[in-house]
Formats: C-alpha cells, sequence, structure tokens
C-alpha cells in the first residue's frame, strides 16, 4: 500500500505478529506497518471489525496495537525500535486475574 | 411561550427516577406527561456509580433495607419488561458484591452494621458473609494481600446505567408517554382542579404532579406544601477502556461494565460547588482501586466523570403525598437505579391510585424537621 | 543560548509563567514572541520534533529529499530554526491530558495534566495558549472504517514523517485545498494518484463569488491555481460527485461513486478522503472554554478575541485549533496570543503591546482574504456531513450507526450530551473527535434547529488516555481522602505488589 521513496542510510527489525518488518530510524510502527503492506492492525472491540491506521496523526485510535506486551497503543505514535514486539489485537484486552479455583 | 392545556399526570424530571415513575404510571394505564431540562442540566442519572447495592442499606432505618432489598428482587422484572418492550437489554448483572476491608477493624465495623440491619429487621434483610483474606482471595484470585478480607452479598448487583435510561425513555415513547425536553419547571402552583406548571416555555394543568427532579426538588417541593431538604454531594468515578471480562461481581470499589469498561468509584465529596473533576480525587480514586487489584494499573483511563449525587441530610428517600395539596408527590432518593424497579412497579401504581401505601411513611419528610437525637 | 529539552517530567519546574501546549506553527511563534520577555515558558508537544502536522518531521528530512512537500513546507524551517536557537524549555514526546483552573491558594491559575514517558503530573502556569491545531473534519461514508481508507492527512503525514507514497490504486476524494496539495506533492514525489473524486458543490462557486476579490488580491491565489492546473492536468478529475461508498472484504478494494444519476466504480488499494479542517477542541473544551458555531466553515471553534483569549481567564487559542486558516496565520494569531499572555503577566506595558500588535494585525487582515472565498466554495455537501443510509457508522470507537442516532434523536433527547448517553456515541477513546460534528449536524438537520444552538459533545478529562497507574501517581489531598473514604488518614502503607 505504501512504498519508500527514500532509502533509510539504516534499518531497524522488529516483528508484527512473528514476521520481521523493516524500519528507518524515527519512523513510527504504524509507518512501518503500512509500508511492510500490513493492513489489518485489529479487529474493533464492539464488533469484531477489522481496523486499520485512519488518521496517523493520534486522535482516531484505530491504530491500536500491543507493543512489548503493552495493549493499545497508538502505533502512529510510537518509534519503531529494534527488536520491539508488535502484535495485532483482537477484541478486548484481558486483564491478569491470577488462577481461578 | 405554549399552553399546553391539562393533563391528568405531569411527572417532573426524566432521570432514571422520573423515568422509572413516568413509565410505571403508563404502564399502570396513564399517559404522563414528561417535562424535562436541557442537554447541559446537571443530571445524577449520568453520573453514578450503576449500583444495584443492598449490603449495608438501611443503617439507621430497618425498614430501607427492606425496601432496597424489595426492590433488587424486582429488579429481574423491571430489566425483562424494557427489553420485551424496547429490544434494549439493560445487562442486568446480579451474581453478589463485595465489601472490600483493608483492615480487620474495617472488617469487624462494617459486619457489625449489617448485623444490626440484620437484627433490626428481623433476619429479614439480605443474607452475607463475611470472608477473610484467604477466603477472599480464593474467590477473586486477584485481589492483592492488602485486603484483610470482604463482606460478600449475593443480592447485590449492577446494571448498564446509561442502556437502563435509554431503555427508559425508549419504554415511555412506545408506551405513549408525552415528553419534552427544555422544559424545566419554574413554579408550581396549586389552583382549582390541580396544579399550574409554569416555565420559560409556557404552562400548563395537571390534576396531578410528581415532584421527581433530583436536585431541582429541593426549589419546588415548597411550593406545593411539601420538603425535600438535600444536602450537596458531588460523586465522581473514572471509567478505563474496554476489558475481556474479568469481575462480574458488584462493589462500590471498582465495576465491570458489560461494555467491559472498569468503572473506578467512588466519592462524596460535599465541599465542591463546581462540577469540574478534581485531580486529587482522581488520584485517590485510583490509589484505592490498585491497593485491591493491582494489576489493574497498566489500563488506560479514558474519562473521568463528576455530577451532583441526590442526598438528603439523613441520605434516606423522600417519598410523600402533599396533605396540604393533594394530588402532589414528591420522590427523592440516592439510589434511583437500585430503586428503579421499585418506583416502576411499586410507587407508580401507588401514585396512581392516588395513595402512598403505609410501607412508605418511614420516608415522609416530617422526620427531616424532627431534631436528629440519635 | 539554546532550547532545554526535557525528556522527563523530573527535568520540569511545578510552574510556569506560560505554558504553550503545541509544537506547531502557532505555538513556535507563540515561544519566540514570549521569551524574550524573561518570563517563565515551557513548550509541550507531543511528537518527537517540533513542526505540528504542518512542519512535520521537519528537523529530521532533508530538503534535497523531501523537496516535493513543496514551498509552504519549507517555509517553517526557518521558524522551527529559530525555535531551536531559543532559550526556552520544550518537552517532546509530552502528551496533555488535562486543562483546569486551579483551585488552591488566593491565585490558583491553571493546572495541566502532563504525561511523558509512562509517567504524569501536574503543572501550573498562570497563563495557558493552545495551540493545538486543526483536524480533519470527519467524512463519514459507508464503508469508512474499512482498512485502507484514510483521511487525506494520513497521505500528508505518511508522506512527511516516513517518506512513504502509496503504491498501487490511489483515489483522492472529497474537495479542498489540502486535498489538491496532497495530489500535488504525490505527483512530485513520483506517485500517481488514479483519480481525484471531487465533491464540491457546483452551486457553490455562484455563493462564493461575490468573495472572489478578496481572493484574487490574496497569497493564495496564485499558488492555489498553480497547484490545481498541476492536479487537473495529470490527474483524472472528476467534478460534482455526489454520493461516495467504499466497498471490500476486510480492506477496501473499490470506491463506488456517483455524478449525476449515475453510480460507476473505481479500484482502489487505498482511498484518501478530505473535506476541510476544523479546530480541535478537546483540551479547550474540556477546560470549560465557551464554544460557538462558526457557519461558514461549518464548525465549532473556542469563543475568543483578536489575542484568543476563551471563556476561561488565562487560556487563549492560537491557530487552527481558535479558528482555521493555515500555517501562516497561526504564527500571526501564535504571536498575539503571547503578546497578550505577557501583558497580562505584567510584563509588557500598554504602549509597547499596541506598538508590537500594530504589524500583526495588518498581516492578519492580510492573510485573511481570500479565506472566506475558499470556506464557502469548499463547503461539504450535506451527504458527506449527514449520513444518508442508516447502516454507516457515525462513532467509529463504540460502532454505532446512522440509523441507531436518528432514532434516539426522535426520542427528543435535548441534545448531543444526552444523545451520548444514550448511545455511547462519543465515549470511546477518541471522545468524539470523529463523530462530534456528525452528531450535531445530525440532530440540527433533523430537530431543525441551528447546530450552533444544539451544541456539542464536551470532551471529558483526561483528553488523551493515560494509565490508571499514571492517574494514582497524583498527589491526593486530604480533603480527597475524605471525599473518597471518609477519613484523612492516608491509604494503606505501600504494598511491594502495587504498580
Amino acid at each position: 500500500m505504501f512504498l519508500r521513496i527514500i532509502e533509510p542510510r539504516e534499518t531497524l527489525t522488529f516483528t508484527f505478529d512473528g514476521r520481521p518488518i523493516q524500519a528507518a530510524p524515527g519512523e513510527s510502527v504504524a509507518a512501518a506497518l503500512l509500508q511492510a503492506g500490513v493492513r489489518v492492525f485489529r479487529t474493533s472491540v464492539p464488533g469484531g471489525e477489522p481496523r486499520g491506521p485512519h488518521c496517523l496523526m493520534g486522535i482516531c485510535f484505530d491504530c491500536l496495537v500491543t507493543i512489548d506486551g503493552v495493549p493499545n497503543r497508538q502505533s502512529c505514535q510510537v518509534d519503531a525500535a529494534a527488536g520491539m514486539v508488535v502484535e495485532s489485537q483482537h477484541g478486548a484486552r484481558a486483564v491478569e486475574w491470577g488462577e481461578r479455583p | 411561550m405554549a399552553n399546553l392545556g391539562k393533563r391528568e399526570f405531569v411527572v417532573i424530571g426524566a432521570g432514571v427516577v422520573g423515568a422509572s415513575i413516568a413509565w410505571g404510571l403508563a404502564r399502570a394505564g396513564a399517559r404522563p406527561l414528561v417535562l424535562d431540562e436541557g442537554d447541559l442540566a446537571p443530571r445524577a442519572s449520568r453520573a453514578n456509580h450503576a449500583l444495584v447495592w443492598v449490603q449495608g442499606e438501611g443503617h439507621g432505618l430497618a425498614d430501607y433495607g427492606l425496601w432496597t432489598l424489595g426492590s433488587a428482587r424486582r429488579w429481574p422484572q423491571l430489566a425483562a419488561e424494557l427489553k420485551a418492550e424496547t429490544g434494549i437489554d439493560v445487562a442486568l448483572s446480579q451474581q453478589g458484591g463485595f465489601s472490600f476491608c483493608l483492615s480487620r477493624a474495617e472488617l469487624d465495623r462494617k459486619a457489625g452494621i449489617l448485623e444490626s440491619i440484620d437484627r433490626e429487621t428481623g433476619g429479614r434483610t439480605s443474607p452475607f458473609m463475611v470472608l477473610d483474606s484467604n477466603e477472599t482471595r480464593t474467590r477473586l484470585p486477584g485481589a492483592s494481600a492488602a485486603v484483610a478480607g470482604t463482606i460478600f452479598c449475593p443480592d447485590d448487583g449492577h446494571v448498564n446505567v446509561l442502556r437502563l435510561f435509554h431503555a427508559l425513555h425508549a419504554a415511555m415513547a412506545v408506551r405513549g408517554c408525552e415528553y419534552r425536553a427544555c422544559h424545566g419547571v419554574e413554579a408550581i402552583e396549586p389552583v382549582t382542579g390541580g396544579f399550574r406548571l409554569t416555565g420559560t416555555w409556557g404552562e400548563v394543568q395537571a390534576e396531578k404532579v410528581v415532584l421527581a427532579a433530583g436536585l431541582g426538588n429541593e426549589r419546588l417541593a415548597p411550593m406545593v406544601g411539601l420538603h425535600s431538604p438535600l444536602k450537596r454531594c458531588k460523586g465522581q468515578i473514572l471509567v478505563t477502556e474496554k476489558c475481556a471480562p474479568f469481575f462480574p461481581y458488584a462493589s462500590l470499589l471498582i465495576i465491570q461494565s458489560s461494555e467491559g469498561g472498569i468503572l473506578v468509584g467512588a466519592s462524596k465529596d460535599p465541599s465542591s460547588p463546581s462540577p469540574a473533576t478534581s485531580q486529587p480525587i482522581n488520584a485517590v480514586l485510583a490509589q484505592r482501586a490498585l491497593l485491591v487489584f493491582p494489576q489493574l494499573a497498566a489500563l488506560n483511563v479514558v474519562r473521568s466523570w463528576a455530577g451532583f449525587r441526590i442526598k438528603t441530610p439523613d441520605e434516606f428517600p423522600v417519598y410523600e403525598q402533599s396533605a396540604r395539596a393533594p394530588g402532589a408527590f414528591v420522590a427523592t432518593c440516592h439510589s434511583g437505579v437500585c430503586l428503579a424497579a421499585n418506583h416502576a412497579l411499586v410507587l407508580a401504581p401507588q401514585i396512581l391510585a392516588g395513595q402512598l401505601s403505609a410501607e412508605l411513611s418511614p420516608y415522609s419528610a416530617r422526620r427531616l424537621r424532627v431534631p436528629q437525637d440519635h | 543560548m539554546t532550547l532545554t529539552t526535557c525528556t522527563t517530567l523530573g527535568a520540569l519546574a511545578p510552574d510556569y509563567d506560560l505554558i504553550i501546549v503545541g509544537a506547531g506553527p502557532a505555538g513556535l511563534a507563540a515561544a519566540l514572541e514570549a521569551v524574550p520577555a524573561g518570563v517563565s515558558v515551557l513548550v509541550l508537544d507531543e511528537h518527537p520534533g517540533p513542526g505540528g502536522q504542518m512542519y512535520r518531521a521537519l528537523t529530521r528530512n532533508a530538503p534535497e529529499a523531501f523537496g516535493f512537500l513543496g514551498p509552504d513546507y519549507w517555509r517553517g524551517a526557518a521558524l522551527v530554526e529559530a525555535f531551536l536557537a531559543c532559550p526556552v524549555q520544550y518537552a517532546p514526546r509530552a502528551t496533555v491530558w488535562s486543562l483546569q483552573p486551579g483551585t488552591d491558594g488566593p491565585d490558583p491559575g491553571l493546572e495541566v495534566g502532563v504525561s511523558q514517558g509512562g509517567e504524569a503530573r501536574l503543572l501550573r502556569a498562570r497563563q495557558v495558549i493552545l495551540a493545538l491545531g486543526g483536524q480533519e473534519r470527519p467524512m463519514p461514508i459507508p464503508g469508512w472504517t474499512l482498512p485502507g481508507v484514510m483521511l487525506a492527512g494520513a497521505g500528508q503525514i505518511a508522506l512527511k514523517s516516513a517518506g512513504l507514497v502509496p503504491k498501487g490504486k490511489v483515489v483522492l476524494a472529497g474537495c479542498g485545498p489540502m486535498l489538491y496539495l496532497l495530489a500535488g506533492q504525490l505527483l512530485d514525489a513520483g506517485c500517481a494518484p488514479s483519480a481525484i473524486l471531487d465533491t464540491t458543490r457546483p452551486g457553490q462557486w455562484l455563493r462564493a463569488l461575490p468573495r472572489l476579490p478578496g481572493l484574487l488580491a490574496s497569497a493564495y491565489f496564485w499558488k492555489g491555481l498553480k497547484v490545481l492546473l498541476k492536479v487537473r492536468t495529470s490527474v483524472p478529475f472528476i467534478r460534482g460527485v455526489k454520493a461516495l461508498e467504499a466497498l471490500g472484504t476486510g480492506q477496501v478494494e473499490r470506491l463506488r461513486f456517483r455524478t449525476g444519476g449515475r453510480w460507476r466504480e473505481l479500484p482502489a488499494d487505498l482511498v484518501l478522503l478530505h473535506q476541510g479542517v476544523v479546530p480541535e477542541l478537546s483540551l479547550s473544551g474540556a477546560a470549560g472554554c465557551e464554544l460557538e458555531w462558526n457557519p461558514r466553515q461549518r464548525a465549532f471553534q473556542p469563543r475568543h478575541d483578536g489575542s484568543g483569549r476563551t471563556s476561561v481567564p488565562g487560556v487563549s487559542v492560537a491557530g487552527d485549533g481558535g479558528a482555521v486558516a493555515g500555517a501562516l496565520m497561526a504564527e500571526v494569531t501564535g504571536r498575539l496570543a503571547a503578546i497578550s499572555a505577557l501583558a497580562a503577566l505584567g510584563a509588557l506595558d500598554p504602549a509597547r503591546r499596541a506598538e508590537r500588535e500594530r504589524p500583526l494585525v495588518r498581516e492578519l487582515r492580510r492573510l485573511r482574504r481570500g479565506r472566506p472565498f475558499l470556506d464557502l466554495l469548499y463547503q461539504s455537501r450535506e451527504a458527506f456531513r449527514i449520513p444518508p443510509d442508516d447502516s454507516t457508522i457515525v462513532c467509529r470507537c463504540e460502532e454505532v450507526r446512522a440509523g441507531q442516532v436518528r432514532s434516539a434523536i426522535a426520542l427528543g433527547a435535548p441534545g448531543p450530551n444526552q444523545l451520548k448517553a444514550f448511545l455511547r456515541c462519543g465515549m470511546g477513546p477518541c471522545q468524539g473527535r470523529l463523530c462530534a460534528l456528525t452528531v450535531t449536524e445530525m440532530m440540527a438537520a433533523q430537530r431543525r434547529m441551528d447546530p450552533g444552538a444544539v451544541g456539542i459533545f464536551r470532551a471529558r478529562i483526561p483528553v488523551k488516555p493515560i494509565t490508571l497507574g499514571e492517574m494514582a501517581s497524583l498527589p491526593a489531598t486530604p480533603e480527597a481522602l475524605v471525599a473518597c473514604t471518609g477519613a484523612a488518614t492516608p491509604l494503606a502503607a505501600s504494598l511491594t505488589t502495587q504498580r
């Protein structure tokens, strides 16, 4: 869906649902994912609909992904970092409750 | 300025209390006119914790504990009827509720209150269980070690209050109630044949009038020979993002709404006249919730609400028909959500019949004029 | 002397004379105007670097590589460079989530809630300038929630902040200068959009005609004409589009549109929508600023005077966050707001103030020319402000559809806030940024009222989410403890499991 017109001098690698993704330093996670052809970042909580970024400026809250275990991060507001573990989200986040009897 | 003519019943206020009563009247055969204020009027119905809470109610007036329990037991009927009439599921959940205590002393104090209510009602109030720290964590594995114990009551529950609000309004429409917003009542005047209600919108005459205007009742009641004093009480809650279901119970600390968000409550601020949310109160609400459920720390807070709640000086309701101007009724209460079932299914038919039952005599405002000596 | 960049909240003072929220053209210009007076100034901005949206990533982009962004973008370089040399405190990646009048002491000022690096803090300021800019007006067409349907601004941000151009079939749809500007930038960057589906209403030309002289005399006319000519001659341009629908399974695959009576379809891998820019109201609304309806732009804005002063004492707005008028105007209104703040702080005498304001006011008048014409010409079609189809989503966060909104309006709800209670519109994390205008317009149309009389949702703090843990880290007071627990004794001693 997007391609880079300026080749970055260096790149870093993070994973999205286990898949390695290249990013340029200073690039947002959302931009890197779009460049890698990722369209669906999550499914919505109320209706389970596929969603991806809409505004890229931090107001639509549709680009939410889990980053390094923290759910509901706006991927357009977070810079990609080497070794980051990014995961798509499906449904509402879970709360660690502990062992049920 | 319009003259709306004459009506048999006018209900002033369309919050949870007014809408429950209006729907109850319509259900029993009346066609009330319901007068509501504008969009930004302070509405306790939009600033509450959504609890159908029984535990500990009635301390100081045991009958109130029974009135509350009765409403909780009628709630499933209210929910079912609203669903059938409007298609809206208000997500009533009555899986029991926990009171959290951070010390043995607090646990003993709360248990003592419940025991005294139990005695005063001759054992007719809701059962309860006192659980120590280990017993609590067996039922709530997520609770932290800071919890010294809890009191569990199986009759406690909660409901999706915004859906309830929507359902009551939709049900009023289905039943043919006439609802008019931006029709705040400025004055009520007893006249021959009933009452004359006036506002900037005009006037209407009513044979019978029900004051269910929440905060507005204090001002309106004396106009019809009734008394509904209120003390200021601002309530504030935090709301988090949606989570997968993990806490189905009721508690004064957290509730998980049927939509998934956690409501963190609640405060009772008697001092602040401003509707703005207070950051220090937000901080304490958050700190208190995290003491008991530290795993909630990573959840995002998406908004904070504050609103003025309804509290009479002794915190018990006022239900009364005016002796000076019969046909004028007042309904003022704090727990409009919990009591919605009674208001619709018990109080409304009594209002329609023109007489409140003996069960409601403790709630006459006469008790508030007498100097308290206990 | 240079900028002091603060990357942790610990580096910030507890109070400032002036806090500026936003480091776009308005905020940067305000800082440059205020700092030399010697008052303590803090600039808070959520991006990693200065420039806001207009000049996004300017400090990271090399002019040689990013020339396609055009001269208007690069004009920002001078402003940004001046800011970087300015001895002011600047906190990037800092999100402001609340603004309220302070409550303690005889001179409580204003309280600003800020979050940075996962920590939250409350700061005090005697004056606050909100320079949060604008956002695009939502464009609720059927299928607008499909992955691959974005706003034109998203296309610009991808270009500016990551040098990304759309590949495959990209269709632009809507109207307004920003859409054509983006098309021009994409063309210069080597990407050819498949088409521009222009939704400008033909009748608006007549309505805007009386204002044409202003446009001809303005700074925008020749620039705008050049861009339009380039775009019209290089990209299939379809005029008079009356309806749009994005279709696809799991992502957008095609865009249906209607001109006249005929429906046609275009394949699309990416759809970029645009129908104008409106002020971003979350913080000004949550702070209690009175809002007023701007009928020409069909948007709410904080009611403010010529210096940006709002109805809340000490709070001023500047730039597109006060009234949408573009980057050059944002610099002027930023400077005017700063001058007014300095005067309120007692740091500028009336004579000097008048002297500094005079040239800015003249510049304001000059820059205003042409805007009324553009605002009128590009007023969006009702079908794109009020979804005709009941199944179109209005509130993206809570998935509330147009039919549900219409039914709830029919119940007689007095206004949007009551509607919000019934339907949950506006209760998601975006707090109505993408649905508030739609709901107000729907209610106004259905009730035959003026949108200004209908009102709009108020955002609630926190206007951007912060964690419960961050909330818990804010200071408590004895009164707050009493309000929550009934006693002023502190909550139990800290636990190792806490946070």
